[in-house]
């Protein structure tokens, strides 16, 4: 809370400094979208692939285990699913698309995130990097396949495929409202990462390796075997965001579906103090910002970079405070003199 | 087939490519030289890409402005430094977890520099300019090899040995050594463990604004937001690619520069190979040399300093 505020204080300095209203622009952030029921769907539309890669990315970072390559996930997962999408199209396929479609994207995003694990565990090679770097990979996988194969005849050269069926889309749940039931499959998400972190032997271990990794050895836990499967369910469920976000708000697939929902999860994690209740709260935060963001440079030209900014400098404040929570900070002065504050 | 190919060996062996490989991995052996020596010291900064990215924008704004590519240079330099004081203030100040800071710099950074350079897109300024020296830069084939490089270039290199100089041939190395292999002992030695890595840090976001300087003011002559697309990730695969070692790392740079500049060259010659199967391709070859080096090594990767990305409390 105190990071938000300061945030929020900081911000507001950002905008005086680019010639804003500070106030005006605070207000249109994240007053307004809040208050319009259209804006309010969209909002939740955004939280809902950010709290449910950022609910599976928590179960890594308690475990001290790095996984940053969720962005890269959650495309393979939005193309594995659409494959189906795209093989149907037009075919009198039933009702069994869809559900094919979540399995699969949910499948690849797995198996996409085991490949970093499995260097790690394998090789000992780092997952931050060879996670990162496979964001990149599979970022380029899928603008080839729209681009290339997989692109509408119809679609006047645009780099899409062809609109899904409807059989291969989520419906609504409200007449009007882009918010779809995949926002349902989140907060069950939610609810069985809280139930198993909290309740079960995997959640203790997770926990456990993560406080204290020789306690864990020593009883027994297998580190390498909790590498594979916290990267396996933060992929899984990146992947299965990923396939939602595709057959649910958006309903094809193009090389722009995501702004960069991975990375910002990252900061969800991290907020919601990897908690399953805080980061429901923290994803539909930091949707607000998103949302906020395109509305602020609707209305006052402002650049939208600055929801960017404004992450980073929340991420920095959240990490701050909760070192704050954790230690005293002593500034000491004389022959070995320690450099916190004034550094 | 045969003759692709040897359309490719005609392209390795031109002046014309080592001549684009080299502008191509100046940037990528700058950013790692500087993080190299953070590294060294045991502090891990995954905040390349947003020092970098910060170094274009500052950099190339303040070039615009002043008309100047020293100053433009400079401000690079700064830009990138004052964003590692950031992440020094935090993970060595506050003992903050060094992964999560440097993640959280990156996505600053990415978005402070499009609102720094947002006014500065479509611009153009003139590029750093090659020094030709007499004589020397005429000799066939060697000559604008050696000597027919920008700054930047003959300054990438006289950093790389500096640094070699430092780490092995000095007190100051070996003690900065020491503290990134064992802070405890460093500490209990009467070494200011935090004063020493808050100095690496700095000379790390200074690299790192330099190489982000380098590509608007040498590389492309203009600002484009995002420029960096990726260096700063490759540039810390590549510390890890030398095992924390100088001489290693220009070898490193400068592979990964040929893999970049194949990748552009291939598409000209239009083998039917997808154009973004070559653009994965730096990345692909990040994976794959990692896995290696890390294989050979053994899984507890001996060749890294020994408190790398611990973090270290005084008095506990």
């Amino acid at each position: 809370m105190i990071a938000v505020a300061l945030t929020l204080a900081t911000v507001a300095v950002l905008f005086a400094i680019i010639g804003k209203n500070p106030i005006e622009a605070l207000d249109v952030y994240f007053l307004e979208p809040l208050l319009d029921p259209f804006s309010l769907g969209e909002i939740v539309v955004k939280a809902t692939p950010l709290v449910m890669i950022a609910i599976g990315l928590s179960l890594c970072y308690i475990a001290n285990v790095w996984n940053i390559g969720a962005e890269g996930q959650f495309l393979v997962g939005a193309v594995a699913g659409s494959w189906l999408a795209v093989r149907t199209n037009g075919t009198d396929a039933g009702y069994w698309v869809l559900p094919a479609m979540l399995v699969l994207g949910t499948l690849a995003g797995a198996l996409y995130a085991l490949i970093p694990a499995i260097c790690k565990v394998r090789f000992g090679a780092s997952e931050i990097l060879t996670s990162l770097m496979l964001v990149y990979v599979a970022y380029y996988g899928m603008d080839y396949l729209v681009r290339g194969p997989w692109r509408d005849p119809k679609g006047l050269n645009f780099p899409t495929t062809a609109p899904f069926d409807p059989v291969a889309t989520l419906p609504p749940l409200f007449e009007g409202s882009r918010v779809h039931s995949g926002t349902l499959i989140a907060l069950m998400v939610v609810m069985l990462i809280a139930v198993m972190l909290g309740r079960t032997i995997m959640g203790f271990e997770i926990r456990l390796v993560g406080a204290a990794p020789k306690a864990a050895g020593f009883s027994g836990f297998n580190a390498d075997r909790l590498v594979l499967f916290t990267f396996a369910i933060s992929g899984a469920l990146a992947g299965l965001a990923g396939i939602i976000e595709v057959a649910g708000p958006i309903g094809y697939l193009q090389p722009d579906i995501s702004p960069g929902y991975g990375f910002t999860a990252i900061i969800v994690a991290f907020l919601g103090r990897l908690n399953p209740i805080g980061i429901l709260i923290a994803g539909f935060f930091l949707a607000l910002t998103f949302i906020g963001g395109e509305n602020a440079e609707i209305a006052m030209k402002v650049p939208l970079d600055l929801t960017k900014v404004f992450q980073g400098i929340l991420l920095f404040y959240v990490l701050a405070c909760d070192s704050m929570i954790a230690y005293r900070v002593r500034l000491i002065r004389g022959v070995r003199k320690a450099v916190p504050a004034n550094a | 087939m045969l003759d692709a190919l040897g359309q490719i060996l005609g392209l390795i062996f031109s002046v014309n490519f080592i001549l684009t490989v080299i502008t191509a991995s100046t940037p990528l052996l700058l950013a790692a030289s500087g993080e190299l020596v953070a590294e060294r010291s045991g502090v891990l900064n995954l905040g390349v890409e947003g020092m970098m990215i910060m170094g274009a924008a500052c950099g190339f704004a303040a070039a615009y402005v002043s008309d100047s590519t020293i100053v433009g240079a400079l401000c690079g330099i700064l830009a990138g430094a004052a964003m590692a004081a950031i992440f020094a203030f935090l993970t060595l100040g506050l003992a903050v977890n060094q992964v999560a800071t440097g993640l959280a710099l990156t996505i600053l950074g990415t978005g402070l520099s499009g609102l720094i350079g947002a006014g500065f897109v479509g611009m153009r300024i003139t590029p750093a300019p090659q020094l030709y020296l007499p004589v020397l830069t005429g000799l066939p084939v060697v000559g604008r090899i050696l000597f027919g490089q920008d700054a930047f270039v003959y300054f990438s290199f006289a950093l790389i040995i500096g640094i070699w100089l430092f780490l092995y041939r000095t007190r100051s190395g070996l003690i900065l050594r020491a503290v990134g292999d064992n802070h405890v002992s460093a500490h209990a030695l009467g070494y200011p463990v935090l004063k020493i890595r808050m100095l690496a840090v700095l000379f790390g976001g200074g690299c790192a604004g330099l190489a982000g300087a380098f590509l608007p003011l040498a590389y492309t002559p203009f600002f484009i937001p995002g420029m960096t697309a990726g260096r700063g990730w490759i540039a810390l695969a590549l510390v890890v690619f030398a095992s924390w070692r100088p001489g290693r790392l220009v070898a490193g740079a400068y592979l990964f520069g040929a893999v970049t500049f194949l990748q552009l060259s291939v598409q000209g010659l239009g083998l039917g190979i997808p154009p973004q199967v070559m653009s994965s391709l730096p990345y692909l070859a990040t994976v794959v040399v990692l896995v290696l080096i890390s294989r050979t090594r053994g899984a507890s990767g001996s060749a890294a300093p020994a408190s790398l990305g611990v973090v270290f409390v005084p008095d506990r």
